[in-house]
Formats: C-alpha cells, structure tokens, sequence
C-alpha cells in the first residue's frame, strides 16, 4: 500500500462520494455552531423545510457577541442581543445541544470543543470561523466554512470539496526557554507568507511542535488559517490521548480502547509523499511581534521595524508603507522602544490554562505601567475560568491592574463592548492584526500571552528575559 | 442563487495585495441575522469618513473621496479587479453578501483565499484566477480608459476586454454546473442520500464512538 500523509488518511476515512472532476463528498463527523455566521443557515434550513441530518453532530455556544463584563443583565447592545436571542431559539427549535450564555461551560467554540472532548482525534470537524483550523491539533481534519456551508452541513452531514495538497512543515530542534508556540507560528507565517499556505493542507510537526502541550498545539494550528491554509493538523500521540481522555464527550470503557487503538495511525507514514516541504531551524527563533498589518509583518522582540525601501517588489513595498502609516511607525526603529496603550490577553489563539498561567506568572508580583490604560485577562471558557480562579490566577491578575473577565471572543474581533479607539497600540495574543479588526483606526501587535502581560508591565513591548533587568534597573 | 452565464459589465480596480473579509465587511455589521442588505456598508471603513454602525442610513454619510469606490467614474461597477490574496482572514460569508449586494457578480485577482473563493460560488459570483501579468495590464488599462468594461462568459471561460482582446481562464467544471445553472448545492447532495447512510453504517462499525 502508498504511504500516505496525515491528511491522505482523514481524508480517505471520510469520502462519501468521489466526483468525476475531483469534487467529493466529504462527511462531517463534528459542527460547532456560533451566533454570528448561523442565524442565515438555520433561515436557510426552515424555509425549505429541511431539518439536522445527524442533530448529536451539532455542539453551540455563544461567543463573539457576548459581554465579558457582569452578564446578570443581559446583553445591553439590542442587535447583538437578537443574535444571541436568536442562536438560542434555533438549537431550541432544532433541539442542538447550546452552552448558553449562563453555562458554565459556555465560551470560545475553538476552546469548548476540545475541552468537552467533542473534538476528537480522526474526526472531520467544521465551524462557521476560520479558526477551526485550531482543531487539527488533534490529528482531526478541521477547517473553517461559510453560513451556506454550515447550512449544507446541517441538512446533508457533508460538504462537497476538491482534496487540498499537502504541505509538511517541519520545524526541527527545540526552542530556546522563553520561546512559546506562539512564537513558533508567528514565525513559521514569517518564513512562508500569509499566502503562503493557499490550496494546501499544513501538517505541523519537528520536535519543536510535538514537544508542545495540547494548548501550544492547538494555538499552532489555529493560525494555519492566518498562513492561507485552511486547515492545519499536528500528528496523535500520547500528549494527545492524554489531554482526550476522561472528557465530558470523548469515549469511554471498550469504545475508548478501540478509539486509542485506531488513532495510533494517525500519523503521517514515514515515506509518505508531501507536495511541498519547509523547515524551520527551532533553535533560532525569538520571542515574536507584529508590527504591520498583516500577520506575516513580524520581527524577532530585538529586531527594528523594517524599512520599505529595502523592498524591491512594489507591491509589497506599497503595503509596507500603508501598514507603517496605519500603525504610526517610523521604520528603523526598535520594537522593543514602542509604547503600548492596552494589552489583550485572550482569544481562541491564547485563552486556554495554560496561556493563562503563562500570563499570570509574568503579572506576579509585579504592575501594570501606569501609561496602559487597560490590561484584559478574557478566559476562553467558563471552565477555564474556574480553573484559574481555582488556582488564584486571577487574583494574581488583579493585583497587578489586570481586569479579569467572562468568556468570550471579546477584543480579538471586538463585536463587543471591548474594543481600541482609533490610534490606540495594543499588545494582544490574538490572532489578526487587520486594519480596524480590533475597532476602527485601532493598532494591533500579535505577541504571546508571557509578552502581552510583560508589555502591560512595562509599558512597551520587552522580552520577558529583560523583565527582571528593568525592574533591577528601577529599583537600583 | 442567482445565474452566472455571461455579464458585461464597468471594472473597478482595487490596487491592494491582501485585502482581508474584516475590511470587505467589518464585524458590527456581522450582528445581522439577514443575508441581504450588507451592500452599503461593503468596505466601510475605506468608504466613509466617519464610524458605520448597522441600523445607520448611510446616504447621508460623510464620504471618503479618495476611495476607488466613491470615484464616479466606477459607479454601477459589476467586475473588481483585485490584488494577491483577495478575500484573505474571517470566513464570514457577509463578505460576499456584501459584495454581491452591491453590485459586484465578477472578482478578477492573482490569488484568493481558500474561503473566500469558495463562499463567492455559493452566492453567485464568480472569482476568476489570472496571472499577475495578465491583471497588472487589466488595472492599467481600466485605470487610464473612463467607462472600461470587461465582457466575462463562463460558458465559454473568457474574459474579453474593449479591444476584442480575449484571455480564458480556469473553473472547476461542478461549480461551473452550478454557477450556469443557479443551483442550490444541498439539492444537489441531496440527491446522494443512500450513499450518506451508507457510509455511516460503514462508519459506524469501524468507529462507533463518532456517533453516541
């Protein structure tokens, strides 16, 4: 038999149908449902009569619309309130399991479904969000769709789609202490550009990626979107049963024995074939910042804003020359010296226990700078939040001038209430840094959850190694 | 959804690589539960001068001149000729809803994001992947000709510019069917029903955890 990849192997396990011109028909093993990109489908489904093919297929939740700040009241915004109103109504009609607004296990989709076990490995799982790529991390194939899709999923458990080709990233080596998953993909979208993995399927792997928590992992695979791949996917091993086991939905007694036994292939076969092949050296990337508009804009914590007269495509030269203009940089100028006016800890990127332990153990002891107007701590999930609290991550947050807050999307897309005003500079471990994506004219900088904390304190984006020297420095 | 055969119609250039949904629509306008109505606030933040929020009547909106869309000379535009990645970020769907309701059926760029290429065919509008030579002389000529209109068949897979010159481009044949046709693809598959159920019988045997 061929060796196959990763992505051969879901694949294959998941054709319904294959096409004359390529086009299958792919079944859906797992649809997370949110507010923003459902009503329309549901719309869809009932005016042509049609109902959930598979209902137990469907898990919801609430989360870009919802308030971080007290929710006894509800939602104060009436148009956001009516989408909330209206997910409700709809997995009620259609009798979906919805986290609401008031579960505690209510939150990010892309947090909540691992954290239920209702992402599994092998499975196909989609969203009406592009960050379903995030669920790759568990050797599933995962990617993102739009409402007519979600629709087509609802009514047929399939999606009809041409097989991607397949790009093996390799990052080789461990990273340097200090140096988190995030940085790894903020440099990997570095390295191939944000186009760079369009048409493709990423499989992740090295040292450096499956030496990661499932937390790393799922934060890597979750920007395979920003990289132009739909879908990325990090092979199974134990790291990854072990996170699965035990969960509210993952299998139990006999089931569960055979699942392990099934998922111990799902793995790319050693000479399997990949179109395309990148390696990164682990050993030698740093500490990560953004300083355009667009994620692959990145430098290293000790490099300066790039000049765009180095750039000979004009293109990209025009790009680099808005984004400046856009993020009030001049170019030459280290990153390190740049003021921050919030910083944003949260997002289906870096919301999970262990980005926020991450977080709070940079907040330790220390305070926000007095020139940072906001520092926000957002938990990905209820349950993430009781964990947290649990271990008194949020009164380390308090104490150093973090607000700590409900689940939610929040100011990674600011549907909300959280959001920057125009000009504001914000540290955020989001995953966009697009033109107004966290409120209009507002500036974003994608930098881990340990930098986010230590620019609050700071008061500038600094290497969190360069923390203990600062204080020593003010102190002495 | 809207039939795709053949459409003459003004270009409108957009010279900008990486345009991502967030621009195409930005998020307050996400809160909808409608597919329609997103036209006025396609590019919203490019277009006017002051913050949109849904609900706002926008024809009395403080307008930014500079922005291709507010230029006269590209008003009633149905085909945009776009930059690398076009379509780039969110998979919101609202993108193309606001795209189509504005007037656009045609997008002509170098590259597409995944999504985004995928969510136009589902709404009726037909993104069509020409090399960056071939669109670079499009923006030139369109920019320099007042009026410049661009003939697009999906029959025959061309895009025909004033002169009569004529370059073809590629389509998947399924959704080309489709696009000709206007069809609703959940009809479509549909069709396959027996072939679903027996997959998940099949499916079922081999992995039975995937359905409690």
């Amino acid at each position: 038999m061929a060796a196959k990849t990763l992505y051969d192997k879901l694949w294959d396990a998941h054709v319904v149908r294959s096409g004359d011109d390529g086009a299958s028909l792919i079944y859906i093993d797992r649809q997370l449902v949110h507010e923003v990109t459902s009503p329309q489908a549901f719309e869809g489904l009932r005016l042509a009569n049609r109902k959930p093919w598979r209902v137990g297929a469907n898990l919801a939740t609430p989360d870009h619309n919802v308030p971080t700040t007290d929710r006894t009241a509800g939602i104060e915004d009436p148009i956001a309130r009516l989408q909330v109103e209206t997910l409700d109504k709809n997995c009620d009609y259609f009798g979906i399991t919805e986290f609401k607004m008031d579960d505690i296990r209510q939150g990010i989709v892309h947090v909540v479904g691992p954290e239920q076990g209702a992402t599994l490995p092998g499975m196909t799982v989609v969203c009406g969000d592009s960050h379903t790529s995030t669920h790759g991390a568990f050797g599933a194939l995962a990617h993102g769709i739009g409402t007519s899709e979600v629709e087509h999923v609802l009514a047929t458990q399939c999606l009809i789609q041409k097989k991607s080709n397949s790009l093996l990233i390799s990052v080789d080596g461990r990273v340097a202490d200090g140096v988190t998953a995030k940085d790894i993909v903020l440099a990997i979208i570095g390295e191939i550009g944000t186009a760079g993995g369009t048409g493709y399927a990423i499989e992740f792997s090295g040292e450096a990626i499956m030496a990661l928590s499932m937390e790393g992992r799922m934060t890597v695979c979750n920007m395979a979107i920003e990289a132009g791949a739909r879908a990325g996917i990090i092979a199974v091993d134990q790291t990854t049963i072990d996170y699965v086991e035990g969960r509210p939905y993952a299998p139990k007694g006999d089931q569960w024995t055979m699942a392990v036994e099934a998922w111990a292939d799902l793995h790319s076969d050693a000479d399997a074939k990949f179109d395309k092949v990148v390696h990164l050296d682990a050993t030698i990337i740093k500490p990560q910042v953004t300083w355009g508009t667009s994620p692959e804009m990145v430098i290293a914590i000790d490099a300066t804003v790039p000049n765009p007269a180095d750039e000979t495509d004009t293109v990209k030269r025009t790009g680099m020359e808005a984004a400046l203009k856009y993020m009030g940089l001049q170019a030459n100028v280290p990153i390190n010296q740049v003021k921050i006016d919030r910083s944003f800890i949260g997002s289906c990127t870096n919301s999970r226990i262990e980005d926020l332990r991450a977080a709070a153990g940079v907040a330790k002891g220390r305070k926000v700078a007095e020139s940072v107007k906001q520092a926000l701590v957002v938990p990905g999930s209820g349950l993430v939040k009781q964990q947290a609290e649990a271990e008194g991550l949020d009164k380390i947050f308090i104490a150093a001038g973090f607000e700590w807050r409900e689940p939610g999307c929040s100011m990674c897309l600011a549907m909300n209430a959280d959001r920057l005003g125009a000009g504001e500079r914000c540290a955020s471990t989001s995953n966009r840094n697009f033109e107004g994506r966290q409120g209009q004219g507002g500036r974003t900088h994608l930098v881990s959850p340990e930098m986010a904390a230590a620019a609050a304190i700071a008061g500038h984006f600094i290497d969190v190694a360069d923390l203990e020297t600062l204080a020593e420095g003010i102190e002495g | 959804m809207k039939k795709f055969t053949k459409l003459t119609g003004t270009a409108i250039p957009l010279d900008r690589a990486n345009v991502d949904t967030d621009a195409i629509i930005p998020k307050q306008f996400l809160k909808s539960i409608e597919r329609s109505g997103f036209g006025p606030n396609l590019f919203d933040e490019w277009r006017y001068l002051d913050h949109g929020e849904p609900g706002m009547d926008s024809s009395g909106r403080p307008i930014n001149p500079d922005f291709v869309l507010n230029k006269k000379r590209y008003q009633g535009a149905s085909v945009l000729l776009a930059r690398e990645n076009f379509g780039c970020g969110s998979s919101r769907e609202h993108a193309p809803w606001a795209l189509e309701d504005f007037g656009i059926r045609c997008i002509i760029a170098p590259s597409f994001a995944d999504i985004f290429f995928n969510n136009c065919f589902k709404n009726g509008i037909l993104p069509i992947v020409q090399s960056g030579d071939v669109v670079n002389r499009l923006f030139k000529a369109c920019e320099s000709t007042e009026g410049y209109q661009l003939t697009v068949d999906l029959t025959a897979q061309t895009i025909t510019t004033p002169d009569g010159e004529s370059f073809d481009f590629e389509v998947e044949v399924f959704r080309k069917h489709c696009l000709l046709n206007g069809l609703d693809d959940i009809g479509l598959t549909l069709q396959h029903v027996e072939d679903i159920k027996a997959y998940e019988v099949r499916r079922k045997l081999e992995a039975p955890w995937l359905f409690v």
